[in-house]
């Protein structure tokens, strides 16, 4: 079911916080343009405070740009899209009063999803990450690893067509972070979603993206749109090909300036993040 | 650690005994006037006499009920202010600090004026007790909504939360254990100012009663209801203790 036009359009998006004569005034994103086909992984990759996860946050409708439009669809977004449109956070974005199972209900229970389909839902979305034996669990009882996988049911669960990734593996160690990977390669070939992914790591961009947009420094624009030409479920070999560390080393070399860039401009109250 | 642990206890119940033991000693001999301070034994005696008489029950009854009432006036008031301030960041930051301020005044302070309106009898030690309880549950009611992490906050909005959802599915329960927490601090200094106002100007109730044998020459009798009226506040301690961890316990 194609319809015309990419999945996730974005338009010349700018986004400045602070009023025009605030010292502290910040303009994370100045003129952005960036389209999504449906269907692929699309990777957002840059310096500190590019305003990489600020796009992120525009395209799920959670802020309204200062300037530009984002489209889903051919639908502008000007809010929330909670049945087109499912987040995964960094961290500490489960709920600690409520069990796995019931963190992964919530949003359901939200959008009016029968009481009964809700279980049969949580069940299938936690089996999809390994997370089946953990259901009555409280967040504090899972590793930082198996929250994330938590996370990642809850959005599966919404069965959104749109999954939007800020950072989900940023806090957890290498290894850990990883076996996430392949298993979310693997998860998402079978989902057929529109992802868009935040991260850090090139690496972990190159391995899961099918493209992959790097971002200037901030003010953020879009520098260029790298593609990585694999098929999905990416395997292991994958990881430790010469093609993943020929893309991996010409993002470095994209990225190398913008973030030399961020180290002289550094903003006096050191907070870089977007 | 749980050797360690029994070493604790028992350095602990030697140090009771140790007290116990010193009052036993200062009293034996007449060192110090039994006007002034009861032999332990005798002291014991009567609370002994007093469990089983069961004649501490109208002050005991006073005295809760003024406790019970003054509670739930102020947890009432407290949640309800507290909640409507965190509302808005104008509102914590005008009340807030006006709260705080005002809850380091020594508001027994108040009891005299409290005792014009009032009168000598529970009206005045409710009065009191909700005043002075009312501070900790505000306080701590707007803390708990105010700091709520935006995290929570963000993740229900993408998830498409409508205005009530968000407040029972993901405000209340986040900022319960907070004021769960003003609750309990509320209710310990609501006890603990209804005897201590009791003890200065009362007509019933455990204070009421203390300050009478005092007065009357009859210390064995007044120490016997300082140890009930320990005995009764070990047992609110528990009990209050126990709620609150059944409560956080409870909706999570």
């Amino acid at each position: 079911m194609m319809r015309a036009g990419p999945a996730i359009r974005a338009e010349s998006v700018s986004q400045v916080f602070g009023a025009e004569d605030d010292p502290r005034r910040v303009v994370a994103l100045d003129g952005a343009s960036l389209d999504a086909t449906r269907g692929e992984l699309l990777c957002l990759i840059g310096p500190s405070g590019c305003g990489k996860s600020t796009l992120l946050n525009l395209i799920g409708g959670l802020m309204t740009p200062s300037a530009g439009e984002i489209a889903i669809d051919g639908q502008r977004v000007t809010g929330p899209l909670p049945k087109k449109v499912a987040f995964v956070f960094q961290e500490s974005a489960l709920f600690p009063w409520r069990s796995v199972a019931d963190n992964v209900k919530l949003g359901m229970a939200f959008q009016g999803v029968a009481k009964s389909e809700r279980a049969d839902r949580a069940r299938e979305a936690l089996e999809a990450v390994g997370l089946a034996e953990f259901a009555d669990h409280y967040p504090a009882q899972l590793s930082g690893g198996m929250k994330q996988r938590a996370q990642l049911a809850r959005a599966l669960g919404l069965k959104t067509e749109f999954l939007l990734m800020d950072e989900p593996f940023a806090a957890l160690d290498e290894q850990t972070r990883m076996v996430l990977g392949e298993d979310l390669s693997e998860l998402l070939a079978r989902t057929g979603k529109t992802i868009v992914f935040v991260t850090h790591s090139l690496v972990e961009a190159v391995f899961l993206a099918d493209r992959v947009a790097v971002f200037t420094a901030r003010p953020g624009r879009i520098k260029t749109v790298i593609s990585v030409d694999e098929g999905h479920p990416r395997s292991r070999s994958f990881m430790t090909s010469d093609k993943l560390a020929r893309l991996r080393n010409q993002l470095y070399d994209l990225l190398h300036d913008e973030i030399r860039k961020t180290m002289v401009l550094r903003d006096p109250d050191g907070k870089g993040r977007t | 650690m749980s050797g360690m642990k029994l070493v604790y206890h028992l350095v602990q119940a030697a140090f009771v005994a140790a007290l116990a033991l010193a009052w036993y000693l200062a009293t034996y001999n007449g060192y110090i006037s039994p006007i002034l301070l009861p032999s332990l034994t005798a002291s014991l005696h009567e609370f002994w006499l007093l469990l089983a008489s069961g004649s501490y029950w109208p002050d005991l009854q006073v005295t809760l009920t003024e406790l019970g009432t003054a509670f739930v006036i102020a947890a009432v008031l407290g949640c309800a202010i507290g909640y409507l301030v965190s509302r808005s960041g104008f509102t914590v930051r005008v009340f807030d600090p006006l709260f705080a301020g005002l809850y380091s005044i020594p508001l027994v302070l108040l009891f005299p004026l409290y005792v014009l309106f009032f009168g000598l009898g529970s009206g005045s030690k409710i009065a009191i007790g909700a005043t002075i309880a009312f501070f900790p549950i505000v306080l701590n009611t707007i803390a708990g909504f105010d700091y709520v992490d935006k995290a929570y906050i963000t993740a229900a909005k993408s998830m498409g939360a409508s205005g009530f959802q968000m407040f029972w599915c993901i405000m209340l329960p986040a900022a319960f254990p907070v004021v769960i927490t003003g609750l309990r601090m509320g209710f310990i200094v609501a006890f603990l100012s209804i005897l201590g106002t009791e003890t200065i100007a009362s007509l019933a109730g455990l204070g009421h009663r203390i300050v009478t044998y005092a007065e009357s020459m009859d210390p064995a009798k007044m120490f016997a209801y300082i140890f009930f009226a320990i005995l009764i506040a070990f047992l609110l301690n528990f009990l209050v203790s126990t709620a609150e961890r059944r409560a956080r316990r409870g909706p999570t």
